[in-house]
């Protein structure tokens, strides 16, 4: 009686030492994941935060020299910075500093800095054998062939697509084809959907996105599922991402390029390497990890042969029934 | 005068239904075809015009449904459609032996067509095949495609659309076998036409069958 008594009592403790080691596994993975998160919030240089004191909010506070007051301004919304971009971009253990004169640690900042010229890509990442597989010298030769280039000029830089705080190589780091399009859309619409920023390099208005390109059904699953420079940039095969803009009347309309069996996402969108190896499954995998479906360039192997089996039974077995009922008569 | 020999099978509702729907479903299996096949250098239809037609001819066939829907609700048509599950596999049985040798024989048919029975057993179980299952799959399917914001994203992590896809595709393919299995069951008549001619005119030569 007692030692069964033991028994249960032993089988609870067990159980609730079980389900508490669980809890406790459980806090520990939470407690894992936010320690990194905030880690990756140290990762910025703790001399950022002099400049972030003031360049992350919407008001700001400085000692006023004249009066001797503490004085609470606004921010100009465009120079207030994102801390967790910046912390994920491939410049997140930069010092603003590095980038930006030494002289911004005074403020007001002297008027002078705006004068100031920054480095480019090309300055810091031009002939630098770490960076040779991203190929920044031909990119940029491509770059200056496009249209972007040809009627803008160097006032078309690249910092303009890519923000020197927050850039990410997406198209390698992220195995998400969706994360990948809307990270690459997003840069093509700073401009092509503000129209201020595009008027920085334009006296036109910007055209509408959504009339330009009516004719596309589905426009916005199309938005959501391909990259504005599939249709817009010729794919350069020794080159992973391509970056000749070329002139509307080049671009891709003819929808079969996308939708069939050999489809040119395929060599374009599909074709980084960390893509195409987690699909080692095949084509399939891909598309189910990735939540999207291609009308036509998806074709099962066994679904397409055991269709055409089928079909070719049928009409084998009407073949035969007509020699029958022909014989028979 | 209509001989006696003569039943009036297909009112016209139906013929109107049948008729749209076999237009509609044509289209709906060349362009979807097309679509599926797709390929820039050989195309019977161009791709766009594909997509567009598929979607118009899919909305018509959807709402040509629903005319059979409710013209077998309303009508006595839906008699024909009872099926009685005591003994359904013998009875298919026996059509099946009949087509596969019977009539080679010349043996009468097993289940003689009247007033009663329109359909035999075979006709019964894949007409009610396809029309409940086959089609209002094709239907929901089709029309989540056209509202894909409508598809849950991922089931299991495998993409919804992708899932609907496949399944709208593979129904896509069942109907076209029946249409050919169908087209040619129906020649088989006193002369191949006379099945067609029943579908047009409504009157069904019972010793056609
Ligand atoms: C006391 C708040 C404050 C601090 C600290 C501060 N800034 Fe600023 N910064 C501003 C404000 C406000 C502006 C907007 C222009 C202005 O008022 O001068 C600005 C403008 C800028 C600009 C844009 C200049 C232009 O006009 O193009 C840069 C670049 C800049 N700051 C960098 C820095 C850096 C780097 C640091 C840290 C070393 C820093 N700032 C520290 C408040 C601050
Ligand atoms: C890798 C170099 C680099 C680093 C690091 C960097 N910046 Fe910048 N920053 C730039 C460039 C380049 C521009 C000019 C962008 C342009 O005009 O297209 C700029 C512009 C700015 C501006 C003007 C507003 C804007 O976005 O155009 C502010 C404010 C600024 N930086 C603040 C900072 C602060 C604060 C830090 C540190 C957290 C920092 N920057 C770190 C390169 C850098
Ligand atoms: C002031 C010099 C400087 C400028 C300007 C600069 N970079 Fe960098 N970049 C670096 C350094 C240094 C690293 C290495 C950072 C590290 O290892 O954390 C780096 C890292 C990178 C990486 C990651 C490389 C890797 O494999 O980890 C990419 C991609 C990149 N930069 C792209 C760009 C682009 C695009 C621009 C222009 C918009 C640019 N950089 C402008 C200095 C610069
Ligand atoms: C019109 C916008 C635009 C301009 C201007 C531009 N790029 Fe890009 N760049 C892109 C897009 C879009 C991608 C693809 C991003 C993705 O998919 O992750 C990209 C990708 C890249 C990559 C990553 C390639 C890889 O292999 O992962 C690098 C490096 C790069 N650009 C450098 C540059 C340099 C250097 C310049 C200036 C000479 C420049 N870009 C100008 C739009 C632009
Ligand atoms: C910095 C702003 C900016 C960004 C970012 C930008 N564009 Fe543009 N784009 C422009 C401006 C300005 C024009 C108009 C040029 C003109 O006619 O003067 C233009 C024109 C175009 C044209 C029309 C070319 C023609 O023949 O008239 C295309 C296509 C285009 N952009 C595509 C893109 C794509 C794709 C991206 C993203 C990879 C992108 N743009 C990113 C500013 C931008
Ligand atoms: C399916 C292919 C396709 C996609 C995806 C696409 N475009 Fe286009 N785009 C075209 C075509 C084709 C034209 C030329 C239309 C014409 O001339 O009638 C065009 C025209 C344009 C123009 C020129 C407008 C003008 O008349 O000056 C711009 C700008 C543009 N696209 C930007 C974008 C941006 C930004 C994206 C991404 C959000 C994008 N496009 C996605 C095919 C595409
Ligand atoms: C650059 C490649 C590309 C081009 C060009 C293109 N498409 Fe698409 N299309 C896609 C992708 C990717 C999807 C999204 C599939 C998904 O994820 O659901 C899509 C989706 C669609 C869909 C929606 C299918 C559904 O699931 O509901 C239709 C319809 C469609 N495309 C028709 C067209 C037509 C018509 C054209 C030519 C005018 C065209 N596409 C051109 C890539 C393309
Ligand atoms: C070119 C295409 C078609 C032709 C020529 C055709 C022909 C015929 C004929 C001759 C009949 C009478 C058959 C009989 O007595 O057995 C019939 C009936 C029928 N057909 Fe079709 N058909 C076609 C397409 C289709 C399609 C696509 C469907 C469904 C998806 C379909 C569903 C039916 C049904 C349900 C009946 C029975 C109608 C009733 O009496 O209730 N047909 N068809």
């Amino acid at each position: 009686m007692l030692k069964s008594k033991i028994r249960a009592s032993a089988f609870l403790f067990n159980r609730l030492a079980m389900q508490s080691s669980f809890l406790f596994l459980l806090i520990l993975l939470f407690l894992g994941f936010s320690q990194k998160s905030q880690a990756q919030e140290k990762s910025l240089t703790p001399e950022n935060d002099k400049c972030l004191k003031c360049h992350t909010h919407q008001t700001f506070t400085f000692q006023n020299t004249l009066t001797k007051k503490e004085d609470k301004r606004m921010s100009n919304p465009l120079y207030i910075l994102d801390k967790n971009h910046f912390a994920a971009g491939v410049h997140a253990k930069f010092k603003c500093t590095d980038c930006h004169s030494s002289a911004y640690s005074t403020y007001p900042h002297n008027a002078e800095l705006k004068l100031e010229p920054l480095s480019t890509c090309l300055d810091c990442h031009g002939g630098d054998e770490k960076y040779a597989a991203y190929q920044f010298e031909k990119i940029e030769k491509e770059f200056q062939k496009s249209v972007h280039f040809q009627k803008s000029g160097e006032s078309f830089t690249c910092s303009k697509c890519h923000n020197q705080h927050y850039y990410q190589a997406k198209s390698r780091t992220s195995s998400v084809v969706g994360e990948i399009i809307g990270f690459s859309n997003e840069m093509c619409m700073t401009c092509h959907s503000n129209n201020s920023k595009f008027q920085l390099l334009s006296d036109t208005l910007k055209p509408a996105l959504s009339q330009i390109h009516g004719w596309l059904p589905n426009q916005e699953l199309h938005f959501k599922n391909v990259r504005c420079i599939e249709c817009h940039t010729q794919v350069v095969d020794s080159l992973s991402v391509s970056h000749n803009i070329l002139p509307k009347e080049k671009a891709l309309k003819n929808c079969v390029e996308c939708h069939s069996k050999n489809s040119m996402l395929v060599a374009s969108l599909y074709k980084y390497k960390n893509l195409q190896s987690r699909s080692e499954g095949g084509k399939l995998n891909t598309i189910i990890a990735n939540k999207s479906y291609v009308i036509g360039a998806y074709q099962n192997f066994w679904l397409n042969n055991f269709s055409i089996f089928i079909f070719i039974m049928a009409l084998a077995g009407i073949c035969i029934h007509v020699i029958l009922r022909i014989i028979k008569k | 005068m209509i001989s006696e020999n003569k039943i009036y099978f297909y009112p016209i509702w139906l013929r109107i239904w049948h008729g749209i729907n076999a237009m509609g479903i044509l289209i709906l299996i060349v362009t979807g075809i097309n679509m599926q096949f797709s390929n820039p250098k050989f195309g019977l239809v161009n791709f766009e015009l594909a997509v567009n037609l598929h979607n118009i001819s899919g909305i018509l066939v959807t709402i040509n449904y629903l005319l059979f829907f409710f013209g077998n609700i309303l009508t006595s048509n839906k008699r024909y459609y009872r099926l009685k599950r005591k003994g359904l596999f013998k009875r298919l049985q026996l059509q099946v032996d009949y087509y596969t040798s019977g009539m080679f024989k010349n043996q009468q048919p097993p289940f003689p067509l009247s007033e009663k029975r329109k359909f035999n057993p075979m006709q019964k179980v894949s007409y009610l095949t396809v029309m409940y299952l086959f089609v209002p799959g094709l239907v929901i399917t089709g029309l989540a495609l056209l509202f894909p914001e409508t598809i849950i994203e991922n089931v299991y992590s495998v993409s919804g659309i992708f899932l609907t896809a496949i399944l709208h595709a593979s129904l896509g393919f069942l109907v076209s076998i029946f249409l050919i299995i169908h087209l040619y069951v129906a020649s088989i008549g006193k002369n191949p036409l006379n099945n067609f001619k029943s579908i047009i005119n409504g009157y069904h030569d019972i010793h056609g069958h």
